[in-house]
């Protein structure tokens, strides 16, 4: 075939083979990412949303670490028994600030998208302790060790930094008060400005014990799972 | 020795009736131009225009602001709003009825279609939003109720039932929901009047006692207790002070359990359920008249 004897000459040539491969692949990922970075509806705009507090994201730092994703999804899907059993479905902007994502795709235990203000702290203590005191059937492994290892601010700051520099639009205020913020978080008292510089955000002493414990983290990061986005106010855009 | 002929044998014979070639030789070697399988080419034109009538009928193409809709409207928003709007619309007749029916007359000689309803739909609102504290089951665990027994903090006829899981218990968001607070009498009281009033409870409960002690600890328990648990010992509703001479404990009735309760008194919560008459709940009326329902249902209702 005469029209694609030209091509023997890329098939001879190793290098021009690999440079026009690449350019061809190059082409298909443009057209496939780029559009999500100027269309208008790839992540909504809705009330709520914020960066996460130092507390709160020492926690998802927790939850990364103990590999809770392996076993819990975030992500509530449009279809209408997961919305009846874990609320309405995520939005995309729900994780704007997550980096990683913690969507998930397996569900050896639930959806923890909403799981926020859903239990009390002592519930959360009491299962993350021993899962099967409360849960009988449950499978979860216990973490009682989290209620015993004493967490300092030390470098909350810079992790902070990291996720602005991805960005995450944490302020020069919000990192300057990182690590009082951090404590504070985790008290009955203290009046840092956490919740003004974190709307929404819980402040109490959610473990019951006076000092920061990755406890105190993690459930604070739990409580405060997909209760950002005020829905009373949100209007679905159904382009999507 | 090696034979050239043998490693590089001549030019490859075409015979008559042999399809054309690629023009691709290697030592010698030339390619068969065959065509490709029918079946095979045909499945690939057929996958190809699949993939273009895919992004007519779909959301696909990025354009300037957004992606084109595709014709055929298709959002998965769209759909599960619709999918919900058609359920509730089924089922709002019933629920309607649900929450105009007096508490009490939702049972299987009154209503048995309405009774059914709340019992199905109660145990699937259960195990979603209650099981997780008072056991799919609901036999409870430590210092979550057991919802089958007969012993009831705040009440167990089926208006007491739905109060408490619309309001809730301590908790901060509904001003409605029941509230005490036990005193926590570490520094209240002695070692020995804690250790003695410890005694006495394990004597009216029924279980092996100290009675020296027991006894000293009924002064004790008469001054600082009765006035919530009462003078017997029988708790009262109305403070959600449980009964103290059954063998129903929420925090563990033997003796190490009933001194931390003391020293530290104990704080049980429950969320309120309730978004229409609390408005701080997720649950509407419906649902939580029809929890109310199951729940009474389980044995221990009155």
């Amino acid at each position: 075939m005469a029209s694609l004897d030209g091509h023997k000459k890329i098939e001879t040539n190793a290098t021009l083979l690999l440079t026009l491969s690449f350019l061809v692949v190059t082409i298909g990922g443009i057209v496939e990412i780029a559009p999500l970075f100027y269309l208008e509806n790839t992540i909504e705009d809705v009330d709520g949303m914020r960066p996460y507090s130092p507390l709160e994201l020492a926690g998802r730092e927790i939850y990364i670490r103990e590999g809770c994703y392996v076993c819990h999804s975030q992500m509530i899907r449009p279809i209408r028994d997961e919305v009846e059993r874990y609320g309405h479905y995520s939005l995309a902007a729900e994780s704007q600030y997550d980096h990683p994502f913690q969507w998930g795709s397996k569900r050896t235990g639930p959806d923890l998208a909403r799981v926020g203000g859903r239990y009390s702290d002592e519930w959360h203590v009491d299962h993350l302790i021993d899962p099967q005191s409360v849960v009988p059937e449950s499978v979860m492994p216990p973490y009682a060790f989290l209620a015993d290892r004493v967490i300092q601010p030390t470098y909350i700051a810079d992790l902070m930094e990291t996720h602005r520099f991805v960005g995450v639009p944490y302020t020069d205020e919000m990192i300057e008060m990182a690590a009082l913020d951090f404590v504070e978080q985790a008290t009955d008292f203290g009046d840092s400005g956490v919740v003004d510089r974190y709307p929404g955000a819980q402040q109490r002493d959610f473990d019951g014990n006076p000092e920061v414990t990755e406890m105190d983290a993690m459930v604070a990061y739990l409580q405060m799972l997909g209760t950002l986005v005020d829905f009373s106010t949100f209007t679905p855009e159904e382009s999507r | 020795m090696s034979d050239d002929k043998n490693q590089h044998p001549e030019e490859q014979i075409l015979m008559e009736g042999d399809p054309d070639t690629t023009g691709h030789v290697w030592d010698g070697i030339k390619e068969f131009n065959n065509p490709l399988p029918r079946w095979w080419l045909w499945t690939f034109y057929a996958t190809c225009a699949w993939g273009l009538l895919y992004t007519i009928l779909y959301p696909a193409w990025p354009l300037l602001d957004r992606a084109t809709p595709g014709i055929l409207g298709y959002s998965t928003r769209a759909i599960v709003a619709e999918d919900i709007a058609e359920f509730d619309a089924m089922n709002a007749p019933i629920r309607e009825q649900i929450e105009q029916v007096e508490l009490a007359a939702i049972t299987p000689a009154d209503n048995p279609d309405l009774y059914n309803y709340a019992i199905q739909g109660g145990s699937a609102i259960f195990a979603t939003w209650c099981s997780q504290c008072h056991g799919s089951g609901a036999a409870g665990a430590v210092g979550y109720p057991n919802l089958l027994d007969d012993d009831w903090l705040w009440g167990g006829s089926i208006d007491e039932i739905h109060y408490t899981i619309s309001h809730g218990i301590r908790n901060e968001d509904d001003p409605s929901a029941h509230y005490s607070e036990m005193t926590a009498f570490d520094e209240i009281l002695s070692d020995e009047e804690i250790a003695s009033v410890v005694q006495y409870v394990l004597n009216i409960s029924g279980q092996e006692h100290d009675a020296t002690l027991a006894g000293a600890g009924e002064t004790v328990y008469l001054d600082n207790c009765a006035s919530c648990h009462l003078d017997d010992g029988s708790g009262d509703r109305f403070l959600g002070a449980p009964n103290l001479t059954d063998a129903i404990w929420l925090y563990g009735g033997d003796e190490a359990a009933l001194e931390e309760t003391v020293r530290y008194s104990r704080f049980g919560v429950m969320p309120p359920w309730s978004a229409d008459a609390s408005g701080a709940g997720r649950l509407s009326e419906a649902e939580v008249r029809s929890v109310s329902v199951y729940v009474h249902s389980l044995g221990g209702g009155e």
